[in-house]
């Protein structure tokens, strides 16, 4: 019997090519994922070297960042988007490489296309240039955001250079309270453990809170992992895993499904096994949690106050200044009842099928409040599409969201979905920086897509068990 | 294939004396519409140099006694978010070669090494003295030596420390790992080869 291993050790050991003269690794990438944003100039690097694409058939492209939601006529009245995409279109076709493009049927977040298509699988290793690849951990791969050199490498060898980050597990136990999301959970795991606190670390995240959790939870909370610092997070592999790929179109079928079961069973983590770190959470403490500041770190429970500079560590109130003043919030005032512009629903954290049937079971007969524009973004088109089965989007509609194409949208405000001025959005998405979405004065609340929709509704951040009366709050 | 060395980075300093400087700070999204690297450093940092309007909000960058200036001296956590290599592209292509910070965001380090760009971490109050000195006399020359792991300035050393594997490749010409990647290509093959990928026998599928 061999010592007992975790999931990261035992996919590091059996991914690594070699070492490097400087120490690192040369870790082997099974699945990369390109975009339009971060992948053009690494083609350019190719062919400035005279490179080609080692293994075509291990790179898969979608089109997320640029493409506007309100139409998808083309040309798109961007010109750099338009460009954008036309040079994706350009170098997967030159290089043999799988393209869900626009009108395809398949196209959507990389994020999400990754899971829905099965081309995200336990064990492997995934690559692709976007910070948020974290997302695929939640199906016991190891997932990293890379920079766009680093798309080159893995392009180019299917491999990249990498330090090998120390473990940190991430045990939550217990059963949520009614009214408290995945996405409080990993708002709630950043705010205790700081947005620095993962710097160095891999996150593993158990405990029989992650055991029941649908693999949309869990992917929402490995979405956000590299928030908290950590270079990407996973969750074990299970029957919850098996059973949301089994059928999907990448994924083995056959004999060859129940052999790839059986290996990924094996590789989840085995009891008894090293960790660097072990942090337990108790579910019951977890509110739900929305930001006040200008990164994910700053965050409270809805029902407390926003932090005062006085009341801030000496290392801390500089920033906590900073983000008052950004935010244009008062230390020591409620966050609930702030006045909200703009509410949005979507983005790789909470853009998925589970969210917006959450969402519409609390929308069903309410009314966007007039004084905000409301708007619902598929993550992927597939979502989309099963949205409009459900009539998901009539339920939305009826309320006042404004009902979008797929794509990353006001999550990053690269397309035309922009704040305007110091507006205040209540927002489903990752990240709360400056200018984050759109505009350089706009301010972002982060939140689950339930507190999202109250804050729609009520037209001020709000605590959606009081809104739609899902379960009581606990005094 | 080694490139050439990188043993110090050197330069007159700008301090953006914050923590949790993040990548959208940096270079917002805006300027990363592009399908090159090449403008990258016309957005370096602009919402916080230009209003709206695109008036000046006198950011240290903008000093003109700091023109040309190679290090940035900054807090803990920089670097913080997105994967976007824009970022350090950004700061390079303004002609920086250094930064001095309290400690790095991993993705951006990596992206940053990458691309022969130093990255020491100075305790607080080093930084805090760096800063002050470059408030007192803009032209002062800050000096990051790799091998040493020290920075020095103005008659002055500060202990720095440059991380073990990116100190080795910066010294040794191996900071963009490409060359060395491409020496274990036959490896990789035969483990391609032993590991399945999503994309076999499903296309018909798919």
């Amino acid at each position: 019997m061999s010592e007992p291993s975790s999931l990261f050790d035992k996919v590091w050991e059996s991914h690594t090519v070699g070492r490097l003269r400087n120490g690192q690794d040369q870790l082997f990438i099974d699945t990369h994922l390109i975009h339009e944003v971060t992948s053009p100039q690494a083609f350019g690097m190719l062919a400035d070297l005279g490179l080609e694409v080692l293994l075509p058939e291990r790179t898969f492209a979608t089109v997320d960042h640029i493409v506007p939601t309100h139409t998808r006529v083309e040309p798109f009245a961007d010109p750099m988007a338009a460009a954008m995409i036309a040079e994706l279109r350009k170098n997967t076709a030159a290089h043999g490489i799988t393209f869900f493009d626009v009108g395809g049927g398949k196209q959507g977040i990389v994020h999400m296309v990754g899971p829905e298509q099965g081309i995200t699988q336990p064990g492997s290793t995934i690559a692709c240039g976007d910070s948020h690849t974290s997302t695929h951990g939640a199906f016991g791969a190891i997932a990293f955001g890379i920079g766009t050199s680093q798309v080159r490498d893995v392009l180019a060898t299917q491999t990249m250079a990498m330090s090998k980050p120390k473990l940190r597990r991430i045990e939550v136990n217990g059963a949520l309270r009614p009214g408290v999301y995945a996405k409080d959970v990993i708002l709630h795991i950043i705010r205790t453990l700081g947005v620095k606190g993962g710097i160095g670390y891999a996150y593993e995240y158990a405990g029989t809170t992650f055991d029941v959790m649908t693999m949309e939870e869990r992917m929402t909370v490995c979405n956000m992992s590299i928030e908290g610092g950590a270079r990407c997070g996973y969750v074990n592999p299970d029957a919850t895993t098996f059973a949301y790929l089994e059928g999907r179109p990448y994924a083995p079928t056959g004999a060859a499904w129940a052999a790839a079961v059986e290996g990924w069973r094996a590789l989840a983590s085995d009891p008894g096994c090293r960790y660097d770190d072990v942090v337990v959470i108790d579910a019951a403490d977890v509110p739900p949690t929305v930001t006040w500041g200008i990164n994910p770190g700053q965050a409270i429970a809805i029902d407390e106050l926003v932090p005062t500079v006085e009341g801030a560590p000496e290392h801390d109130k500089a920033g906590v200044a900073e983000a008052l003043t950004h935010m244009k919030l008062q230390g020591g005032a409620p966050i609930k009842g702030t006045k909200v512009d703009v509410a949005f629903f979507g983005s790789c954290t909470n853009g998925r099928i589970t969210d917006f049937i959450e969402v519409a079971k609390v929308m069903k007969g309410r009314k966007v409040h007039p004084g905000v524009q409301a708007i619902a973004v598929p993550g992927s088109h597939l979502v989309k599409l099963e949205c409009e089965r459900l009539g998901i989007d009539a339920v939305l509609k009826e309320a006042g969201f404004e009902w979008r194409d797929a794509g990353c949208s006001m999550c990053l405000a690269m397309n035309p979905d922009k704040l305007v001025g110091d507006q205040l959005c209540a927002s489903s998405s990752n990240r709360n920086f400056k200018g984050r979405q759109g505009s350089p004065t706009g301010r972002t609340v982060l939140m689950s897509p339930v507190m999202v929709a109250a804050a729609a509704v009520t037209g001020v951040v709000s605590d959606a068990r009081e809104v739609f009366g899902t379960g009581k709050a606990v005094a | 294939m080694a490139l050439t060395p990188v043993t110090e980075a050197r330069g007159t300093a700008v301090p953006i004396m914050a923590n949790d400087i993040d990548t959208d700070r940096i270079i917002p999204a805006r300027y990363l519409k592009a399908v090159t690297f090449e403008t990258m450093g016309e957005g370096l940092f602009f919402d916080e140099r230009f209003d709206q309007d695109g008036n000046s909000k006198s950011h240290p960058l903008d000093d003109p006694r700091r023109a040309g200036a190679g290090i940035i001296v900054t807090g803990d956590n920089f670097g913080c978010g997105s994967s976007r290599e824009h970022a350090p592209q950004s700061i390079m292509r303004a002609g920086f070669r250094g930064i001095v910070a309290g400690s790095f965001a991993e993705i951006f380090f990596g992206n940053c090494t990458t691309l022969g760009l130093v990255c020491a971490v100075v305790d607080e109050a080093g930084r805090q003295e760096l800063a002050e000195l470059s408030e007192r006399d803009p032209s002062v020359e800050v000096v990051i030596d790799v091998a040493a792991q020290e920075v020095r300035a103005g008659g002055k050393t500060y202990p720095a420390s440059v991380r073990d594997t990116a100190r080795e490749a910066l010294l040794t010409g191996y900071w963009d790992p490409i060359g060395e990647l491409l020496e274990g290509v036959e490896r990789v093959k035969a483990l391609a080869a032993e590991r399945g990928h999503p994309r076999r026998g499903t296309e018909e599928r798919a």
